[in-house]
């Protein structure tokens, strides 16, 4: 399957594409991550950035400012001491932002979940997550893999608003 | 070496010192034997401890506190070490779980500063003399010590739900 340019340029003439293809494949070629390590699953995220698994190839660099970046790659336990910090940083990305929730502790609480007093069973009770990877730590190969998932997800986005939804529940309120 | 047989030299200098009202109770039968000093007696006993030529304990290896909850007792563990005599003495100190106050030995090893941090944040021991006694772990606004056996999760904090 070639990539959008290559299809196009190969048959001559004129390009066309939707605007929405274009701008999705803009934003999913070139996600950047602010590096947000927290605990060990840093250690992995930081493998996934190094050289045999390269997340570079896929056009993802990291950035230390939240207001540089895309994506926000919520790796390791969140504490409650954390979480008020997560919520601000967050606040400073600006759209469209995306948040990849890696490992158990900031999917669901990992293995805090029944004693931990301290931990946020989950950093989706503070940010909306788009992808959670799963892992304890997952493997660079898995990191990977959400990646790809949130690509898949900014494909199937769309500029257009989606009118026929919009249309249906104009209907549904009229009637209440 | 053993550290039994440093144990018993530790115990003579100590009684030869201090005598019979600062050292409560000596256990050498257990496994892990220690010396058993009250609260009021703690400073000075370290003291000792650290300046004696044939102590020489210029190392606090470890501080830590146990919550007894059946006895209504709060104890700290204090383990000393001499890097260069090669001896390890630990000391207890038992206090009521509900005023529990005990001087802090920070101006000896200042290691203890932060461990003491750690105390008072987890099981709510007040230190006397701390240079800076607040929350080292925790936010500055929890309410509650955890590592008591009788601590309850709150409902919320900062909005956010606390219990899985």
């Amino acid at each position: 399957m070639k990539s959008l340019l290559d299809q196009n340029f190969e048959k001559g003439g004129v390009v066309i594409s939707k605007v929405d293809d274009l701008i999705n494949w803009a934003r999913l070629s070139s996600m950047w991550p602010v590096s947000f390590g927290l605990a060990c699953c840093a250690i992995e995220m930081m493998s996934a950035y190094a050289t045999s698994y390269d997340m570079d190839r896929f056009g993802v660099t990291p950035r230390s400012s939240p207001r540089q970046s895309d994506v926000m790659l919520v790796a390791g336990t969140v504490t409650f001491k954390m979480a008020d910090r997560i919520r601000r940083l967050y606040a400073q990305m600006s759209e469209p932002r995306y948040v990849i929730s890696m490992g158990s502790c900031s999917n669901t609480g990992g293995p805090y979940w029944q004693h931990g007093y301290h931990v946020v069973k989950g950093v989706d009770r503070i940010i909306p997550v788009d992808v959670y990877v799963p892992g304890c730590p997952p493997r660079p190969e898995a990191l990977i893999g959400g990646f790809l998932k949130l690509q898949e997800k900014i494909r199937n986005e769309s500029l257009m608003a989606p009118s026929a939804i919009e249309r249906i529940n104009a209907e549904r309120t009229k009637h209440v | 070496m053993p550290k039994e047989r440093n144990m018993f030299k530790l115990k003579d200098i100590l009684f030869a010192q201090f005598g019979e009202k600062v050292i409560i109770n000596i256990d050498e039968s257990e496994n892990y034997p220690f010396v058993e000093v009250d609260s009021k007696n703690l400073l000075e006993v370290c003291s000792f401890l650290f300046k004696d030529d044939r102590c020489y304990f210029d190392y606090l290896s470890c501080l830590t506190g146990c919550d007894l909850l059946s006895e209504n007792k709060i104890e700290l563990i204090y383990d000393l070490v001499s890097i260069g005599l090669e001896q390890k003495i630990t000391l207890k100190v038992i206090l009521n779980r509900d005023s529990s106050e005990v001087p802090s030995i920070s101006s000896i090893w200042r290691t203890a500063d932060w461990h003491e941090r750690e105390i008072f944040d987890l099981l709510g021991v007040d230190f006397i003399n701390h240079p800076d006694l607040r929350r080292i772990l925790l936010p500055t606004n929890w309410e509650g010590y955890p590592l008591r056996k009788d601590y309850k999760d709150a409902e919320r904090y900062h909005g956010v739900k606390i219990a899985y």
